[in-house]
């Protein structure tokens, strides 16, 4: 292939290719990212923390690696640059989880998400921008700053993983990861036309990554190009020992069958994913896709998924219940922020989170510790599990229909930064389609698939059955190749930072 | 006075049922792999991401704790339900590093056993309390309160304790006496330690009680409000504090007062319980089911697998040593204290081949011995071959029961073998009939009267003339052979 002029247009298997070829350097690919973001960060703003010294160290480890023998035989991801949600935990590099109550702290450990990516030989540009403790749908509720959509800075990028979807989208790295506990990274992936996916409940370990709700909590990989968030998948995924939740079932070559089509393929799609409310260029963009995928041979079936409606309410019961207890640990007496001024310990724990926690954080902690309280936990608790149960047996019974599941990401395009953060119950609505998948632990990705009347761009979901991610990256690759989305790259705003930044 | 007699006195009967957390001894921490052995160890020296709270860090179940667990349910007949999870407690305390407990709510390891003790108002029986569950949580971090110079106090934080696997037996509200509370804290930490899963060290906290105690009208069933009684640091302690609990709750109701539910705890050195927080001031602890860690799937069959490792538990190593034996049952409880001591003993009865000297020498010399070094029996210095061999030398008649003990003192003081002190000392005792012949003739001719009282129908005076004999040969005349020749002389 061409060795395109500016580095940054490439995909993870296209720069491979040419690394392993040895016609750049990792380094050279490690520089363009960085210089990418020195460019566009004042606009975008992707990243709390930068670690271009780090990068391009690993940059040169990787090419000494590439150098030392057949190219070929390093690990697949070496010398590709790489971003990170900031709440995976990295050995040496501050990790905030987007909140100032844990400012300045830098673990001594890596998470294994993040240790693998190091084997693979992966460069870390950078800890991106994240709705604080991955609680929001538009990155606003970071602790630090915004971030802003590549396609139009004065919209969200979605959330909570929006600087890992903008750091991929703006060419600030070729892949990213994310955690998706909700519709983390598919909502952000679809509004920024990137590709992002979100493994089966299990498929990748958790240690390490700062917890927003256990149940639920995945991460997953963001890239431009379908083929790389396979890639990328590969190399974080399968059992970890110090996650007990991870599965034993052993990792595919996703890479290896992504390109064998999806001729008889069964494409259920569920009536009551397409909501009320949303928007008429969201509801046309996804069914002109389905209609494609029948057209590359897949088989299009109604199936219902009635309990899907109840997946949202579920959700705000189980996940604040979760935070509730996992954010108790924050309370300054070992790491980040603390009210050191206050001589009383338990004042101090308090005051300690009265600062460090932002809106959203408090509002969760408050609903969890209600719905779990004596008394309460039957009637809310108790019975959002239920619910799961029932959520999760209508996708089983679908499933026995059909291989994968389409649908919208998102009812609505990346909205204008503001316009819903007074309102939580209209920004809890964003990940309407994508919670009922968290819930059910299933696998589900988003990809590109065309933009509104407003040049903005919309999502396709498509969902699988646990541990298929196989399927869903086939199907995706199929419509992929079959259209441009991917190749269309945002209109960058390479000026000065917008008036209004926080 | 007891608190029986303050219950019965005023006509109250006490329901206490007991709360005992037991620190495992396992190698490793309940969900990390630091040590959990911190005796001694310098202040924040065992921990790691996952035992300090750390952000992102998981817990991986430690198994061998678990099977601790099964197995000392197994030990007090609880059923093992096939599925079981654990729970996280949430509450906030400096010493809690997550703000929340791994703990176990609505289905834990186990359910519904009983544990045997010992009657203390008739020693001559037992009596069995139920045991409502055992289950398996982490233990804190600990706190140390001090004062500076200037008056300035302040907390130290030591988290080597925090994540240590913490077994909690919780028994039945079946006990109404102090002690009976004394005497089930005693089997049970008696149980624990044959089976080796804690030291259930009481004064080091690896082995805690809480109480509950509340008073009832003698022959009601309904159970009058609860007050749960902590801070006790000692078996005594738990007796004095359910001793005084029990007396001040009936001078409550004898006033015409309501007894409050709350938790209050007990202040050694002033003998009092005092209130700590009542049910209102307590602590909504919002369990819910720990979504970072799987259910414990133990089916039938690993039940079996643990169960084959039961030992023999005291109550049934007491009646077979009674029957196997012939011993009393003084012997056998004294001989079943520990399992070491138990299977010293027996290894001594195997060794000598006489099982009921052997029992003799362990419960009055031995342990007497062990009193003095205040040890187990691995601290004495000497073997079962050691006591086994002179429970043969007195059996074969080579050294008299009189000298015996010394030989015992010394193989002990030196690890010597029996047969070696007495060789070199010249211990061994004269069963040569010629040569005792003489000492008997000369003993009739130096006490006439003796001899005389003898005739005269005296029995006792046998036993001079006896005594007179083994002074002469310093103790190391055969006394059966002393006996027989003296009679002969007497009698012929
Ligand atoms: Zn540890």
């Amino acid at each position: 292939m061409v060795i395109p002029h500016d580095l940054t247009t490439l995909t993870a298997p296209e720069a491979r290719t040419l690394l392993v070829r040895r016609a750049i350097s990792a380094t050279e690919l490690t520089q363009a990212a960085l210089d990418r973001i020195a460019q566009v960060e004042p606009a975008i703003r992707s990243f709390i923390t930068i670690t271009a010294d780090q990068a391009l160290a690993q940059a040169a480890a990787a090419d000494a690696a590439l150098g030392a023998g057949d190219p070929a035989s390093t690990p697949e991801l070496t010398g590709i640059p790489i971003a990170l949600k900031d709440l995976f935990c990295t050995a040496g590099v501050q990790t905030t989880a987007g909140s100032r109550i844990l400012e300045g702290f830098v673990p001594p450990y890596d998470a294994t998400v993040v240790a693998r990516l190091r084997k693979a030989g992966a460069t870390f540009v950078g800890k991106a921008n994240m709705d604080e403790f991955a609680m929001g749908s538009s990155t606003e509720n970071s602790g630090y700053h915004l971030t802003r959509n590549p396609w139009d800075t004065a919209r969200v990028p979605g959330g909570s993983s929006g600087g890992s979807a903008t750091a991929v989208a703006a060419g600030e790295a070729i892949l990213s990861l994310g955690t998706d506990t909700g519709g983390s990274i598919r909502q952000p992936a679809a509004l920024c036309s990137v590709t992002g996916l979100k493994p089966t409940y299990g498929r990748v370990s958790r240690y390490g990554v700062v917890a927003f709700a256990s149940s639920l909590d995945q991460v997953g990989p963001f890239s431009v190009g379908v083929e790389g968030s396979a890639m990328l998948l590969r190399a974080i995924a399968g059992h970890d020992p110090l996650d007990a939740t991870t599965a034993t079932t052993g990792v595919p070559d996703y890479v290896a069958t992504i390109r064998d089509g999806i001729r008889g393929l069964r494409v259920g799609v569920p009536a009551e994913y397409f909501v009320a409310g949303m928007e008429p260029d969201v509801e046309r963009l996804v069914r002109a896709a389905i209609d494609d995928l029948a057209r590359l041979g897949a088989e299009i079936v109604p199936v219902r998924l009635p309990y899907s409606a109840h997946g949202l309410a579920t959700y705000y019961i189980i996940a604040p219940a979760e935070a509730s207890s996992n954010l108790s640990r924050y309370n300054g007496t070992r790491y980040g922020l603390a009210a050191v001024e206050e001589a009383d310990v338990n004042r101090a724990m308090d005051l300690t989170r009265a600062r460090g926690f932002g809106a959203e954080p408090k509002r969760r902690i408050m609903l969890g510790t209600y719905a779990l309280s004596s008394g309460y936990y039957d009637a809310y608790y108790r019975k959002a599990q239920q619910v799961r149960t029932l959520i999760k047996a209508d996708f089983d019974a679908a499933f026995r229909d059909v291989d994968v599941i389409a649908s919208p990401v998102s009812p609505t395009v990346a909205f204008p930064i503001g316009a819903r953060i007074d309102d939580p119950l209209a920004m809890y609505l964003s990940d309407v389609c994508t919670i009922p998948v968290n819930v059910a632990g299933l696998p589900g990705i988003s990809v590109p698939c065309g933009f509104d009347g407003q040049g903005l761009p919309v999502g396709l979901q498509l969902i699988g059955r646990a541990f298929d991610e196989a399927t869903l990256f086939r199907a995706a690759w199929a419509y992929e190749d079959a259209t441009d989305w991917p190749r269309r790259r945002p209109p960058l705003a390479t000026a000065a930072t917008p008036a209004g930044e926080s | 006075m007891t608190a029986t007699a303050t219950a019965t006195a005023t006509g109250w009967e006490a329901v206490i049922g007991l709360e005992v957390h037991a620190q495992l001894l396992t190698e490793s921490k309940m969900f990390c792999a630091c040590s959990s052995r911190y005796a001694g160890a310098l202040p924040n020296t065992l921990v790691c991401p996952i035992c300090l709270g750390m952000p992102g860090v998981l817990p991986v179940m430690n198994r061998a704790a678990i099977e601790a667990t099964i197995l000392t349910a197994l030990a007090l007949g609880c059923r093992i339900p096939e599925y079981s999870k654990f729970d996280r407690k949430n509450y906030n305390y400096p010493d809690l590093m997550k703000g929340y407990q791994i703990s176990q709510f609505d289905l834990p390891f186990s359910e519904a056993g009983s544990l045997e003790f010992p009657d203390p108002a008739d020693p001559s029986r037992t009596r069995r309390a139920g045991i409502t569950r055992v289950h398996l949580e982490e233990d804190t971090a600990t706190l140390k309160h001090v004062r500076d110079a200037t008056g300035l106090a302040y907390s130290l934080m030591d988290a080597n304790r925090s994540g240590v696997p913490l077994m909690e037996i919780v028994g039945d509200p079946d006990l109404s006496t102090a002690d009976e509370a004394g005497a089930y804290l005693r089997a049970l930490r008696q149980v624990l330690r044959y089976l080796g899963v804690s030291t259930a060290n009481m004064e080091e906290g690896a082995f805690r009680c809480d109480a509950n105690v509340s008073l009832r009208r003698p022959g009601t069933q309904a159970l009058g409000r609860k007050v749960e009684v902590k801070n006790m640091n000692s078996f005594r302690s738990v007796v004095r504090a359910l001793e005084f609990e029990i007396a001040r709750q009936a001078e409550v109701l004898d006033a015409g007062g309501r007894i409050v539910q709350e938790t209050r705890g007990w202040v050694d050195d002033r003998g009092i319980t005092v209130s700590q927080r009542s049910k209102e001031e307590a602590n909504d602890y919002r369990y819910f089911p720990e979504p970072d860690l799987p259910p414990v799937l133990t089916p039938p069959a690993e039940v079996d697998r643990i169960r084959a490792r039961l030992p023999e538990l005291p109550a049934a190593k007491r009646q077979r040593f009674e029957s196997e034996y012939g011993l009393g049952a003084d012997a056998a409880e004294t001989l079943t204290q520990s399992r070491s001591l138990a299977t010293w003993f027996e290894e001594v009865a195997r060794l000598s081949g006489n099982p009921r000297a052997a029992a003799n020498w362990v419960v009055r010399d031995v342990i007497r011995l062990l009193g003095a070094t205040g040890g187990e029996i691995e601290s004495l210095g000497i073997g079962p071959a050691h006591l086994a061999e002179l429970v043969r030398l007195v059996d074969d008649g080579t050294i008299s029961v009189r000298t015996a003990p010394e030989v015992l003192e010394e193989a002990v003081a030196t690890g010597a073998m029996p047969a070696s002190i007495v060789q070199a000392r010249g211990l061994g005792q004269v069963s040569d009939a010629t040569a005792l012949a003489a000492e008997v003739a000369a003993a009739i001719a130096a006490n006439p009267r003796a001899v005389a009282d003898y005739r005269n129908g005296k029995a006792t005076a046998l036993g001079f003339l006896v005594g007179a004999i083994m002074k002469a040969t310093r103790g190391k005349g055969n006394p059966g052979l002393v006996n027989d020749l003296l009679r002969s002389a007497l009698d012929g």
